[in-house]
Parts: structure tokens; C-alpha cells; sequence
């Protein structure tokens, strides 16, 4: 297999922070090429640096052997070379044809005219190819994002790529959406396509990549044959000898004998919810499993008030629940699904955005006091290990994990009564991950009450004291973590193969 | 390793991390008085009667500013408060003309200028319309009232009291009009910066979810730049007829545009979550200066519109951060 990349001492600073020190990184031709690192390890960033968005600061890159000067992404792609961002790069109100084709839309002969015909024919090939069923002259925002990331594919093939990186792109499919994704990019290699993966599932990466490479602080630390590693490798060499992450479950004995903080009782609600009721206590970590689409947002979303039911009650510390406003003044906090769209303020630094839910408790008579907020940003950004230049870096700056991490510790100087958390740590490394299992648990000992949503069955399982199965708009299954054997049990429930019985809690 | 580079960025900031662009309007400024000193300093350009005139004219131009920093900062826009300007003088005028004594006169202006906003924070936040839309069609139909009540009439005013504190005066030397604007900046600057109130209105603008997940009343907060927004014109329509001793149904027409101006080239971001009332200040003053400086150089109006028109759009263009 000849290499059909090679990246050699790439160097790349911000503001004059290295965040890439001389790496190297080759691929071959056919390959799926897993690329893993901490967050703020440089894996996007570098990754930018072969697609054009950034230009490096020293080294070479060549594809197939031949040097390549490029300055931008369009001479990247003719280079053979697209990225697939996190943040999809479709417009939502243009077709799926038309996007496919944005900028290089197909025209009449000798006419500045778009011939609209043939657009959607090659388009329909594309994505016939590509084994999907999707109309080219649908509206984008009405796909699915399974959906709209094979758009993005079909958009990246279309130009002839040889080259494909995608950043993440399974933290938002669902578990079908997911095999969909991985038998299509295993039938591109089988057609000669290179791709550069970059996750933070460990699992994703033993059954689909080739061959692994480890960045640690803007360095590579490892590359090796997929076949021959193990977890425990992987692990090791991101976060460096002698650290390891346990993400591992402590039975944190039985639930706490108070009386509930939350009721939920008969909750129905618009779409996919029918009935839905269930307790948490303070202190006690509940998880809710269910499958993408499952209604588990909305359920969260009514709790913290930000969604009417249609009926039934929710009842926090006695009383119900009357809207946002009253959900957070009481001490109900939610760290939202999407850190980008519902999380952050990107563009203020990272102290404004932990600041920001605490605003009443840093004001004087009249004024902020800054000292004492400051004091706050940095102790969350030391517990969280947020890698961050320092407090007054914007978050936009911050790499995808980092800035996840800040969504989190906006709420930890607040110790929230009932803290929800809707996947709490997607593109979050494995070493934050059990920082942020920890801090949950933690809070829970010290007396909040906590409700996790999470698409990840090994996150529900270290983190839960009992996991609630939501399923055909109601909690078809509940049971005590220290119950569930392993995670298949926990896999079945989900998918709806329902058990004996329901199980009865014992308290 | 992390701790240490916070230190290390806290303690000495290198020359490439200050970003110049943030101070672009300063540097303007600046370097539009050192011309205009050079070229007509000998024909009263410096001259103290000449700077307070300047700080005389944009005085109403900078109290308008200062509020609409805080509703471009929550991302809305209001270009209602040229005509709302006059509104309030034109309520203010009448009241005094009616017999009641000017506190009245003052407050009933205010009263009419926070009616105008509420009118606009309710359709914004309530309704949800547009900003845009809303304020546009709100410029008009206040334009139109103002024409209504007097039949574009001048109504002129008498009370001496009135006159010299809201503009014809002076104060220890300085005039009235100076005062007022460097009290309501400086008032801004301390609201914006640092005080609850401030943050949630950038966070607001700079992303509304993040904000309401974050516990920030985000429509209450709309709801209230549109309010200071219209007591701000009221302010600034009650300083026109104080200067004029008169009030007048075209006043402050093409005041909003001024004051969005002076804004944007203080460095507040046109999409909100980014504002300075220092910077608003001062590009308000350089509007001012340019126009001063146009006129004692001679030129006539339609070369000042050329001149002036084109260092605004000079000034703002520096201002731009490299794409990233
Ligand atoms: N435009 C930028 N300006 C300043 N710093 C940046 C910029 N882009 C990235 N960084 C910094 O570079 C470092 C590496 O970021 P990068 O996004 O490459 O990390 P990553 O390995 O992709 O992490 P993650 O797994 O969290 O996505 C981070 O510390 C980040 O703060
Ligand atoms: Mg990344």
C-alpha cells in the first residue's frame, strides 16, 4: 500500500501558543485512518491545516508524493482533499441538489444558465451510489442530520475527493443512523477512498479504522495497526503514561430515604410522549435511556419549563412548575443537547460564559463583583481542566470538548437542587469524561438531584444509580443500576424487547 | 502547565494580542483632529468656542447612541428615535405652553419618549416582529403625529429655566448640553460594564438560547433597551428644543442613522453581543468633528455629505477583523 498523504512536521501557533509542534501523519490510499487525542490535542486543528481553513506555520504536505502549496479550501479540494465539519456546512432553505452543487452548479452550454435537469440527475446518481434514498429536490432542513451528513458526503464525492476527513461525525446519529454511516464510508474504501476519522468513541474505532493515531498537546504520540491495539493502549497513550481514566460505576449504596424533589406524574406531551411518570429523590442520579428521538429532550425541556404539556404535572419540591423563569429560580438547571446553539455565548470569553447563570449572585448593590467572579471562572476552569489560553480566550476558540466542558461548569458554582444533563459529554475526551462523572457525582453527594439523558449505554451505566427506559412514550422499564448486569441488558430494554416484567424498585 | 500559561498571558499581554482594530475609532479621531488643526487650526478650529460648539452639536447624537449601544448590543435595532425626539419636544413645548411648570414639562416628555419604546419592545418581544420592521414603520407613524399636532408648527419656548439647563446654558463655564452627554456616557458606560443588567444584555445578544438556558429573561430584557431607547430620545429631543428655545415637528430627522453610526464605528457589533459606549462616544464626537471641520474648510453641504459619508464607510472598513 503506497501512502496517498503524507503531513510531516506540521507547525502550527495561535496568539503564539504552539498548538501543533512539528507532527507527522501519513495515510494510504484505501485506508480509514482514526485520529484520537484529548481535547485541545489538535486534531481539528491540524486536520484544518490539510483542508485548507488554516494555513500552517511550517512543514510539508504531500498527496501523492507531489508537494502541495495551498492557501485556501478551494485549492484543497482540487487537491483532491474535503472535510466534513461538525457544523454541517448545507443551507438549510436550498435543496439537496442544489447544495450538492453550490458554487459548481452544471450549466448550459455557452449560457450563464444553471441547467437545473441535469443538476438533479447527477445528483440523484450521487446519491444512488451512495445507497440512500433521498429526493435531490427536497428542502435540506427537512432531512434528518443522519441524512444531512450523507448530503455532505455526496457534496464532498461530487468534487472528487480522494481524500475525506470527517470531524466527529457520529456524536449526533442516532444507532442506525450510525451503522448506515459506517457500511457507507467501508464500501467508499472498498472503492479506493482514504479517510481521516476523528472520534472519541473507542469502540467506533476498533470496528471501522484501519490504523490509529494518538496527538497528545499538538504532538503525535502513536500510530499503529487498529488489529493490534487495545482500549487500555489507546487510553495510555492519549493521556500520557501513568494516567488512567476509570469511567467506571461505584455503587453509591441505596437511594437516599428523603422524600422526591421531582414528580412526574402522567406527563403527556405533544408528539412522541403518551404517559410518562416517574420520581427522583435529592442526592440520587437518575438516567434516562431511549432511543434518538425518543422524546427524551422534550421530556427534559418540560421539566426545566421551557415546554408546555399537554397534560399532567410536574412537581418540584411540592409545587409545580411554572415556566422557565420559575424552574431556574428555584434551582433547576439544564445543560442543553447543543453546547453551539443553546449553550454558549461563542463569541464572549470563556469567564463571561461561566458567569453568565450566576449573574445575581455576583452582584453587589449595584455592581458585578468581578474578584469574586473571577475567583469562580478559575476554580471551574481548574476542576474541569479546561484547556484554555486563559479566562478572557473566547469559546469559540476553545476546541469542541473544551468548550462542552464550560457548558458544564457554568452550573457547578450555582449547586443547582435538580441538575439535568442531556448528553453531558459528546466530543468530550475520555479522561474529561470521568472528570465530569466525578463532578456529577460529587453534586449528588452533596444532595442534588440529577437526571442524565445519554445515547452512550457505557456513560449511563458508570454514571446512574437507576436508569429509567423510555420507550413508545412511556417508561416501559426501570431498574436499579446495581441490577443491570452489563451493557446488552441495558441495549435490550432500549430497543424495546421488554423484559419479563416490569421490575419493582426496591427503595 | 495550564496555570503557569494563564499567568503568563495575564501578566504580560504581547504587542500581537492588543488588537488595534478595537481602537480604530480612537485613532481616527485623532488623526482627524491633528488634520483639522493643521489646515484650519488658524481659522477657529481650536479655538475653545469651537470644541464646545462641536460638543454642543453631537450632544444629542451621543445620548441617542448611548441607548442604541445597548439595543444593537441585544441585537435590535431602533430607528424610531429621530421622530421620537421630536415627539418629546413637541410634548414638552406644548405642556410649558400650557401653563404647567417645566418639571411637569419633563416629565410628560419622558413619559411620551418611554411610551414609544414600550410600543416597540411590545411588538418586538410580544408579537414578534422584527426590530427592523417594527421601528421603521414607528419612525413614520410618530413623524406623521409630530406633523398632526402642531401642523408642523413651531411651538417656541419661554421658560428661561428650561432653556438653559437643556441646552442654551452653560454651567460653571461649561455648556449644559457637554454635561449632559458626559453624564448619560458615562452613566452607559457604567450599566453596560458593570452591572447584571449589562452582561445579560450582551449575552442576549449574543445568543438568546444560551442566554434563556442560562436563566436571563431575555424579552424582559428587549423589552427594556427599547425603553431606554425611547427616554434616551426623549432626553435628546428635549436638548434640540432647550438649544433651539423652540420645538419643531422635523427634528432629529436622520438623527437614527447618525446615532447607529457613531455606534458601529465605536466597534458594537451590528449582530449584537458586542458593544462599547466608550467607543460609541467617541465615534460619535468624530461624526461631529468631521462636520465641524468640513464646514470651517468651506465646503458646501453636498461635498461635506461626500466627504463625510466617505470617511464613515473609510473608518468602519478598518475597523473589520481579518476574516478567520
Ligand atoms: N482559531 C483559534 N485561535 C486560537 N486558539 C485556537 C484556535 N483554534 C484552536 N485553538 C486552540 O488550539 C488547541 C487545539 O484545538 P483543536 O480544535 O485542534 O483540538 P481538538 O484536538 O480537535 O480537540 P477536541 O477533541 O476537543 O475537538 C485548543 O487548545 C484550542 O483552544
Ligand atoms: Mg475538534
Amino acid at each position: 500500500m503506497t501512502d496517498i498523504l503524507s503531513m510531516s512536521e506540521i507547525r502550527k501557533c495561535f496568539a503564539q501558543i504552539p498548538v501543533l509542534k512539528r507532527v507527522n501523519f501519513t495515510l494510504r490510499r484505501g485506508e480509514i485512518h482514526a485520529l484520537m487525542g484529548g481535547n485541545g490535542a489538535g486534531k481539528s486543528t491540524l486536520m484544518k491545516i490539510l483542508t485548507g481553513v488554516y494555513q500552517r506555520d511550517g512543514g510539508t504536505i504531500r498527496i501523492d508524493g507531489q508537494t502541495a502549496h495551498y492557501h485556501d479550501t478551494l485549492s484543497a479540494e482540487r487537491a483532491g482533499v474535503a472535510m466534513i465539519f461538525q457544523e454541517f456546512s448545507l443551507v438549510p432553505t436550498l435543496t439537496v441538489a442544489q447544495n450538492i452543487f453550490l458554487g459548481r452548479e452544471p450549466k448550459y452550454p455557452g449560457t450563464p444558465f444553471i441547467n437545473n435537469t441535469e443538476m438533479v440527475r447527477r445528483s440523484r446518481a450521487l446519491l444512488r451510489d451512495l445507497g440512500v434514498d433521498i429526493d435531490p429536490e427536497q428542502q435540506v432542513s427537512g432531512l434528518s442530520v443522519g441524512l444531512m451528513q450523507i448530503v455532505e458526503i455526496a457534496k464532498a464525492l461530487s468534487k472528487k475527493a480522494r481524500i475525506l476527513v470527517m470531524d466527529e461525525p457520529t456524536s449526533s446519529l442516532s444507532e442506525t443512523e450510525t451503522g448506515a454511516l459506517f457500511a457507507l464510508v467501508r464500501r467508499l474504501r472498498a472503492q479506493g477512498l482514504s479517510v481521516v476519522y476523528i472520534s472519541h468513541r473507542m469502540a467506533e474505532i476498533l470496528t471501522l479504522c484501519d490504523r490509529v493515531t494518538v496527538m497528545r498537546d499538538g504532538e503525535t504520540v502513536m500510530t499503529a495497526d487498529c488489529s493490534a491495539l487495545s482500549v487500555q493502549t489507546i487510553i495510555g497513550a492519549m493521556l500520557g503514561e501513568g494516567n488512567s481514566a476509570s469511567f467506571v460505576w461505584h455503587d453509591r449504596g441505596p437511594a437516599p430515604q428523603a422524600e422526591p424533589i421531582l414528580e412526574v406524574r402522567s406527563l403527556r406531551l405533544a408528539k412522541r410522549i403518551d404517559d410518562v411518570s416517574f420520581d427522583i429523590r435529592p442526592g440520587e442520579i437518575v438516567g434516562l435511556a431511549g432511543l434518538m428521538g425518543s422524546g427524551r429532550t422534550e421530556i427534559a425541556e418540560t421539566i426545566f419549563g421551557r415546554r408546555a404539556a399537554l397534560s399532567g404535572e410536574i412537581i418540584f419540591d411540592g409545587a409545580p412548575v411554572r415556566g422557565q423563569a420559575d424552574a431556574i429560580s428555584r434551582g433547576i438547571a439544564m445543560v442543553p443537547e447543543d453546547r453551539r446553539k443553546m449553550g454558549l455565548v461563542l463569541d464572549h470569553s470563556v469567564g463571561d460564559n461561566i458567569v453568565l447563570p450566576n449573574l445575581a449572585r455576583f452582584t453587589g448593590l449595584l455592581f458585578m463583583r468581578d474578584q469574586q467572579a473571577r475567583a469562580t471562572v478559575d476554580r471551574t476552569i481548574r476542576d474541569l481542566s479546561i484547556k484554555t489560553d486563559g479566562p478572557d480566550k473566547l469559546a469559540r476558540l476553545l476546541s469542541g470538548g473544551n468548550q462542552q466542558k464550560i457548558v458544564i461548569g457554568k452550573w457547578l458554582a450555582r449547586d443547582p437542587r435538580l441538575l439535568i444533563l442531556d448528553e453531558p459529554t459528546i466530543g468530550v475526551d475520555i479522561g474529561a469524561k470521568s472528570e465530569i462523572v466525578e463532578t456529577v457525582r460529587a453534586m449528588a453527594d452533596r444532595g442534588t438531584a440529577v437526571l442524565v439523558i445519554s445515547s452512550e449505554l457505557e456513560e449511563l451505566m458508570a454514571i446512574s444509580d437507576r436508569i429509567l427506559v423510555l420507550h413508545g412514550g412511556r417508561i416501559a422499564d426501570q431498574m436499579n443500576r446495581r441490577d443491570v448486569a452489563n451493557e446488552e441488558e441495558l441495549h435490550h430494554a432500549i430497543q424495546g424487547h421488554s423484559r419479563p416484567a416490569l421490575r419493582t424498585i426496591d427503595a | 502547565m495550564q496555570s503557569k500559561a494563564i499567568a503568563a498571558r495575564r501578566s504580560a499581554p504581547s504587542m500581537r494580542d492588543i488588537q488595534w482594530q478595537n481602537y480604530v475609532v480612537y485613532i481616527f479621531f485623532a488623526a482627524v483632529l491633528v488634520f483639522f488643526s493643521v489646515t484650519i487650526g488658524d481659522k477657529g478650529f481650536l479655538s475653545v468656542m469651537n470644541l464646545f460648539n462641536i460638543a454642543r452639536t453631537t450632544a444629542m447624537i451621543t445620548v441617542i447612541a448611548v441607548a442604541m449601544t445597548f439595543v444593537i448590543s441585544a441585537g435590535e435595532l431602533d430607528l424610531s428615535v429621530g421622530s421620537t425626539a421630536a415627539l418629546a419636544a413637541l410634548t414638552c413645548a406644548l405642556v410649558m405652553q400650557a401653563g404647567y411648570p417645566w418639571p411637569a414639562a419633563v416629565i410628560a416628555a419622558l413619559l411620551a419618549g418611554m411610551a414609544v419604546g414600550s410600543l416597540n419592545g411590545f411588538f418586538v418581544t410580544v408579537i414578534g416582529i422584527p426590530s427592523f420592521l417594527v421601528t421603521l414603520g414607528m419612525m413614520q407613524f410618530i413623524r406623521g403625529v409630530d406633523m398632526r399636532v402642531t401642523y408642523t408648527n413651531p411651538v417656541s419656548i419661554s421658560n428661561q429655566t428650561f432653556n438653559a439647563l437643556f441646552g442654551s446654558g452653560n454651567i460653571g463655564g461649561v455648556p449644559s448640553l457637554l454635561i449632559w452627554s458626559v453624564a448619560i456616557a458615562i452613566l452607559g458606560h457604567v450599566v453596560l460594564k458593570y452591572t447584571a443588567f449589562g452582561r445579560a444584555v450582551l449575552a442576549t445578544g449574543g445568543n438568546r438560547l444560551a442566554a434563556e438556558y442560562s436563566g436571563i429573561k431575555t424579552r424582559r430584557i428587549k423589552f427594556a433597551v427599547f425603553l431606554m431607547s425611547g427616554a434616551a430620545a426623549a432626553l435628546a429631543g428635549m436638548l434640540y428644543s432647550g438649544m433651539m428655545q423652540t420645538a419643531r415637528f422635523n427634528f432629529g430627522e436622520g438623527a437614527e442613522l447618525m446615532a447607529i453610526a457613531a455606534v458601529i464605528l465605536g466597534g458594537t457589533s451590528l449582530f449584537g453581543g458586542k458593544g462599547t459606549i466608550l467607543g460609541t462616544f467617541a465615534g460619535s464626537l468624530l461624526i461631529g468633528t468631521i462636520n465641524n471641520g468640513l464646514i470651517i474648510m468651506g465646503l458646501d453641504v453636498s461635498e461635506q455629505m461626500m466627504v463625510a459619508g466617505g470617511i464613515i464607510i473609510l473608518a468602519v472598513a478598518f475597523g473589520k477583523k481579518p476574516a478567520t
